[in-house]
């Protein structure tokens, strides 16, 4: 059984940790690239949302290197990402591609058939080794983290540009060739290392931007175009409160266990939108607030083209931008977005902040405040 | 005087409105219903809502619109889930969020939380809570719900039997053009406000009608036949259209007098896109039934559309008639 799992951003690195730990042989797909989303595009139905198409094209990517099976993890709706395990069966089946998908979904009901794919999975009952598997999974995902925030902040203060892209770079490419978690974490911590020892300006105090939107495209470099580079290089300190270890630790793990979840965004959304409408249109909206609050410059929600949740987040935000007075770019993302068209936007809100940043500061333009 | 209770003829309009006109008429409010969608109703819709935003929601907006300097409430409840362990679409969910923050000058908004996805969830309680704006009395909205409950019964079942909503609704018939060939059973699936608004598919219903076809829709095929039908679905479906339009078509491909299959959908619905592909790999997988897909936005030309049920349809006959008078060209 050689398995393969979808790319999201860096999620392969906290995926690689599981399956290494538990001792099967996976293929990571190659990073997602055009040639994933021609081929993503070319199987999947028009008008699903892009996060899928990619999806399509690594498992077909993978497959071509030898992966017979497709370990994602599945959901119970309303968004479209629940229904994501079934679409990717039926369309690989009529392709002809020939491959087993496991689904990880939360055990709704029907425990039997739960322990089943885990035992699949995990080739025995060994609880022990289990539990252990996934705390040190759970770390893994959570240093990653702290890394890619890590270089939020250092990025826009460097003082060599480049340096903090370059540390980073090395360390996508290292990971694919260590083995474990603890090779893994031990990769990243020198890496931690490594970003410290930059050089950094003191003294400045860039722009922040949140980034709110779809898990997928907020999170995958390819889908938003390395937004985080794009925004850091210019000098923007950016954050973003959707992540993986966030969602493996606030929707696997506190789901199974009975602990209190971190609800700060939904209580920032009620106003808003009470209630929970599926994918993360409460988490856009409460966090939009939550950046507003604390004195974010910018939100910019991106998400991909027909997004149920991010439609209705979207129709919401204008008052949360009247109310909070904060600036607000909505980026959608499909297969034909251009990215000279794309960063001209982004460059424009950037210039835009800096104007506002300036009006506050010096105080002209009195005319424009509001009281 | 008693107070206006709006109703925007969209969206669950056409699953609910005997329901919602039962209810109201007995605690005694005044229902307005918005006019049939017209050309003002999309442009108006579509110039106030976001535009990643479907058709379907665009012309909410733009009844809406129409209605709320005309009455005292608005019923926009929030649709979560109708039935147990599935949802709808999650704009439902955000419906009345999405029109509260972006349509100004609005009444008071009824937008009552209808959630029966967990087990044992009660309508009742939403119904105590619309109710609650109109009388005091928990006897009498209990008495109203009972009584709107009864002329939903009656209206699903005669929807059941084959008539459309539509012809329930507006209590008129239509003349039909008589047609000399043997008459056609096409399933046309779509959600409920696509298939029964006669202006957003472009009249489509009645140009079937009048070129001798009957329509079938998933709301006449009974819930029991779809449970049974989906029972052997690999992941369960966790849309209520979704399974139930998934259910009927496999319950039209079982049965042997259906001609051919119509899926209409509109542009840009999340739902759709899926449901739509599993049910076409279902229907090519199966066997040789006609299949098309009609997708349907503010901007669809009506002659294009029309040429491509033409062209369905005349297929279909041509099939019929000589199956076995094939061309020498291929």
């Amino acid at each position: 059984m050689k398995i393969t799992f979808p790319h999201m951003g860096n999620t392969f690195i906290s995926a690689k940790a599981l399956l290494d730990d538990i001792g099967v042989e996976c293929i990571i797909p190659p990073y997602n690239n055009k040639k994933t989303l021609e081929i993503g595009t070319k199987h999947a139905p028009e008008m699903v949302c892009l996060p899928l198409k990619i999806n399509l094209g690594n498992y077909i990517q993978a497959h071509e290197l030898g992966a017979d099976t497709i370990l994602i993890t599945g959901g119970r709706g309303p968004c479209r990402f629940g229904y994501y395990c079934e679409m990717s069966k039926e369309i690989l089946a009529d392709a002809s591609y020939n491959m087993e998908v496991i689904t990880l979904d939360g055990p709704n009901g029907n425990m039997k058939e739960f322990l089943e794919r885990i035992k699949k999975l995990a080739g025995g009952f060994n609880v022990y080794k289990i539990l252990k598997v996934i705390k040190n999974t759970t770390i893994v995902s959570k240093r990653v983290d702290e890394i890619e925030k890590l270089t939020y902040k250092i990025r826009p203060r460097e003082l060599i540009k480049g340096s903090t892209d370059k540390v980073y770079k090395t360390m996508l490419n290292k990971v694919r060739k260590v083995n474990g978690s603890r090779e893994i974490l031990q990769l990243l911590s020198e890496t931690k290392k490594q970003l410290m020892e930059i050089e950094i300006d003191k003294e400045l105090i860039p722009l922040k931007v949140g980034i709110v939107g779809e898990i997928y495209t907020t999170i995958d470099p390819f889908a938003n175009f390395h937004i985080d580079f794009i925004l850091g290089n210019m000098g923007v300190e950016v954050d973003r409160a959707v992540t993986v270890s966030g969602w493996i630790i606030e929707h696997m793990l506190k789901n199974i266990l009975p602990t209190k979840k971190d609800l700060r965004y939904r209580q920032a959304a009620e106003p808003y939108l009470g209630r929970m409408i599926g994918g993360h249109a409460q988490e856009t909206l409460g966090n939009t607030v939550l950046y507003a609050k604390n004195g974010f410059d910018g939100v910019v929600q991106i998400y991909p083209l027909t997004c149920m949740p991010e439609i209705v987040a979207q129709s919401i935000l204008p008052s949360i931008e009247r109310d909070y007075d904060i600036s607000i770019l909505t980026l959608i993302i499909d297969e034909m977005t251009g990215e000279a068209g794309y960063m001209t936007r982004i460059e424009a809100f950037v210039d835009l902040l800096n104007k506002r940043r300036e009006r506050f500061e010096v105080g002209k333009n009195v005319a424009l405040f509001r009281s | 005087m008693s107070k206006k209770v709006g109703i925007p003829r969209a969206l669950f309009y056409y699953n609910y409105f005997p329901l919602w006109n039962t209810f109201f008429e007995e605690l005694g409010a005044e229902i307005v219903v918005s006019r049939n969608t017209t050309k003002k109703t999309i442009d108006e819709g579509s110039k106030s809502c976001v535009d990643e935003a479907c058709l379907p929601i665009k012309v909410f907006y733009g009844h809406v619109i129409e209605l709320k300097d005309k009455v005292d409430f608005l019923l926009i409840p929030r649709f979560t889930s109708v039935s147990r362990g599935e949802y709808i679409c999650p704009k439902f969910g955000g419906l009345p969020d999405m029109i509260r923050n972006t349509i100004t000058g609005l009444p008071e908004i009824i937008d009552v939380d209808v959630d029966l996805w967990k087990n044992g969830s009660n309508p009742l309680i939403s119904a105590f809570e619309v109710g609650g704006y109109f009388t005091n009395e928990r006897r009498k909205i209990r008495k109203a719900y009972r009584k709107a409950i009864e002329s939903f019964t009656e209206y699903r079942s005669e929807v059941k039997k084959g008539v459309l909503p539509e012809d329930i609704l507006s209590k008129k018939l239509r003349l039909i053009k008589k047609i000399d060939e043997p008459r056609l059973n096409i399933a046309l699936i779509g959600h409920s406000y696509n298939v029964y608004d006669n202006y957003v598919n472009m009249d489509m219903v009645n140009k079937l009608k009048n070129n001798g076809v009957n329509i079938l829709t998933i709301d006449m095929v009974s819930s029991k036949v779809i449970k049974e039908k989906v029972k052997n679905l690999s992941k369960k479906m966790f849309w209520n259209y979704g399974t139930r339009a998934i259910g009927s078509t496999m319950h039209f491909l079982d049965k042997k007098d259906i001609d051919g299959i119509i899926y209409l959908m509109s542009f840009g619905c999340g739902i759709d896109s899926f449901v739509s592909d599993l049910i076409e790999r279902r229907v090519r997988r199966k066997k040789e039934l006609p299949f098309i897909v009609l997708t349907i936005d503010e901007h669809s030309g009506e002659a294009g559309m029309d040429t491509r049920i033409e062209a369905f349809i005349d297929m279909i006959r041509w099939r019929k008639k000589g199956e076995n008078n094939i061309s020498a060209y291929g």
